[in-house]
């Protein structure tokens, strides 16, 4: 079935197979493959997503379910080529190695910081707790959290 | 397969009158993970997501209605978590912020999984669950709602509208067992609540029975209630925890839980 939907900003229309998730319909039909596509049972976070302005897995939405609704991914966060502040200090912080968990870390930390912009240590911990990162042990994504927030180390 | 969205109550009563076997879907976090794994592949869907009258909470004369699509990022938002404190505490360990957004109390009861997380504090606040169909609403304790491990009181044609509760507002708390902080489907759980304006204690346990189920003991028998509440439990052993270790960890959460609510 035919969906229309805004994502980043823009309306956008699909065609849709009924019983798929928005993830599938990002990156399969709209051509947006920055949510990644891991584990499709929401405990790895690399599908993060903005729905509504609500942090969810995009793998846990029906694509029909986002109909009529806005959603925004990691494509959608910086202004043309200019980065997001998050994404530039990934870069900076070195917290990007494969890179797989990078677009969901780095829209849960935009949601993050737009809720809490100083968060404490135990606030990222809590917030960035749905996303898995196989790669950096965590440590350089908290110091890339905590530079994109403004936080002296 | 065929998605159904209706946009009212009504219509959604009515579409599930006609369609039984479409599938209600709210948040998605259970039904998806069925979708993705081709676990289920229903006739029909049938999306709530659309339905106002589902949403958010209100007060009916000192009584609290959850609607049935209240996310656990709602629970766990003022003034409703100061109502229902344990409801709180138990959603905030519900699996990550991105799951807490999307899943809700409505889901839960139609899981009816032992180990759902919103059950325990619903039953020690003496919940009712509310369901409706085309030949109207009635109401149901908890209790009576849960028959067995994944399966509830719902008839073909019924939806869950939502969970109606008298805030006690008494000394309450929700603790769980797993191997992390988040993302932990429980070990096994326990809500608790120290009654002192009826005399009472209350507890429910979650993964230690086929339902998460009630024990409940005057104030005075404060002494042996972490006993009594591990022997009502009907652990099993499984991939989790074995059913030794599960009623001992009752029996230390219940102390603890009563250290809390009494001091
Ligand atoms: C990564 C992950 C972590 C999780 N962690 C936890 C956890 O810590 N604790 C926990 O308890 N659960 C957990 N869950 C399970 C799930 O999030 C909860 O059970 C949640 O409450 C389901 O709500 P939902 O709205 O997403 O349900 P859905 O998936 O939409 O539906 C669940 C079931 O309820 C039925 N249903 C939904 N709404 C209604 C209604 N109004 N009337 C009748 N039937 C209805 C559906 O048909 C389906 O059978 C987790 C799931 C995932 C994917
Ligand atoms: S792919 Fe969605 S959470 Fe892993
Ligand atoms: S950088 Fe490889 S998974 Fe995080």
């Amino acid at each position: 079935m035919r969906i229309a939907l805004v994502v980043n900003r823009e309306p956008h229309e699909a065609d849709v197979w009924e019983g798929e998730s928005l993830l599938f319909a990002l990156r399969e039909r709209l051509g947006l493959p920055g949510s990644k596509n891991a584990c499709e049972q929401g405990e790895c976070g690399s599908c993060s997503v903005l729905l509504d302005g609500r942090l969810v897995c995009a793998c846990l939405v029906l694509a029909v379910q986002a109909d009529g609704h806005e959603v925004i991914t990691v494509e959608g966060l910086g202004d043309g080529d200019q980065l997001h502040r998050v994404q530039e200090a990934f870069l900076e912080a070195g917290a990007v190695q494969c890179g797989f968990c990078t677009p969901g870390l780095v829209v849960a930390t935009v949601d993050l910081l737009e809720r809490v912009p100083q968060p404490s240590d135990d606030e990222i911990r809590e917030a960035l707790a749905g996303n898995l990162c196989r790669c950096t042990g965590y440590a350089k994504i908290f110091d890339a959290v905590r530079l994109a927030a403004g936080i002296q180390p | 397969m065929e998605v159904l969205t209706p946009r009212s109550l009504a219509e959604a009563l009515a579409l599930k009158a006609e369609r039984p076997d479409a599938v209600p879907i709210g948040g998605g976090t259970d039904v998806m993970v069925e979708l993705n794994f081709d676990r289920a592949r229903p006739d029909a869907l049938l999306n709530l997501n659309e339905v106002g009258e589902l949403k958010g909470w209100s007060r009916e004369d000192g009584r609290v209605r959850l609607g049935a699509a209240l996310t656990y990022a709602d629970a766990m938002r003022p003034p409703l978590c100061d109502l229902l404190p344990a409801l709180a505490e138990a959603s905030r360990t519900v699996g990550s912020p991105q799951i807490r957004n999307r899943g809700t109390i409505g889901g839960n009861l139609g899981t009816a999984s032992p180990a759902g997380d919103a059950l325990p504090p619903l039953l020690v606040e003496g919940a009712e669950v509310e369901v409706a169909s085309v030949r109207g609403s009635r109401r149901l304790p908890l209790s009576e709602f849960l028959l067995g491990p994944k399966r509830n009181a719902l008839a073909a044609d019924e939806l869950v509208a939502a969970a109606v509760v008298t805030p006690s507002g008494q000394p309450q708390t929700f603790m769980k067992v797993g191997t992390r902080n988040a993302m932990v489907i429980a070990v096994c759980s326990l809500a608790l609540v120290a009654d002192r304006e009826r005399g009472e204690l209350r507890a429910a346990y979650g993964s230690a029975g086929p339902v998460p189920a009630l024990v409940s003991a005057p104030l005075a028998d404060r002494e042996a209630f972490a006993e009594r509440v591990a022997a009502a439990a009907r652990p099993i052993d499984d991939l989790r925890g074995t059913a030794a270790y599960r009623r001992h960890a009752l029996r230390v959460l219940t102390e603890r839980a009563l250290e809390r609510c009494l001091a």
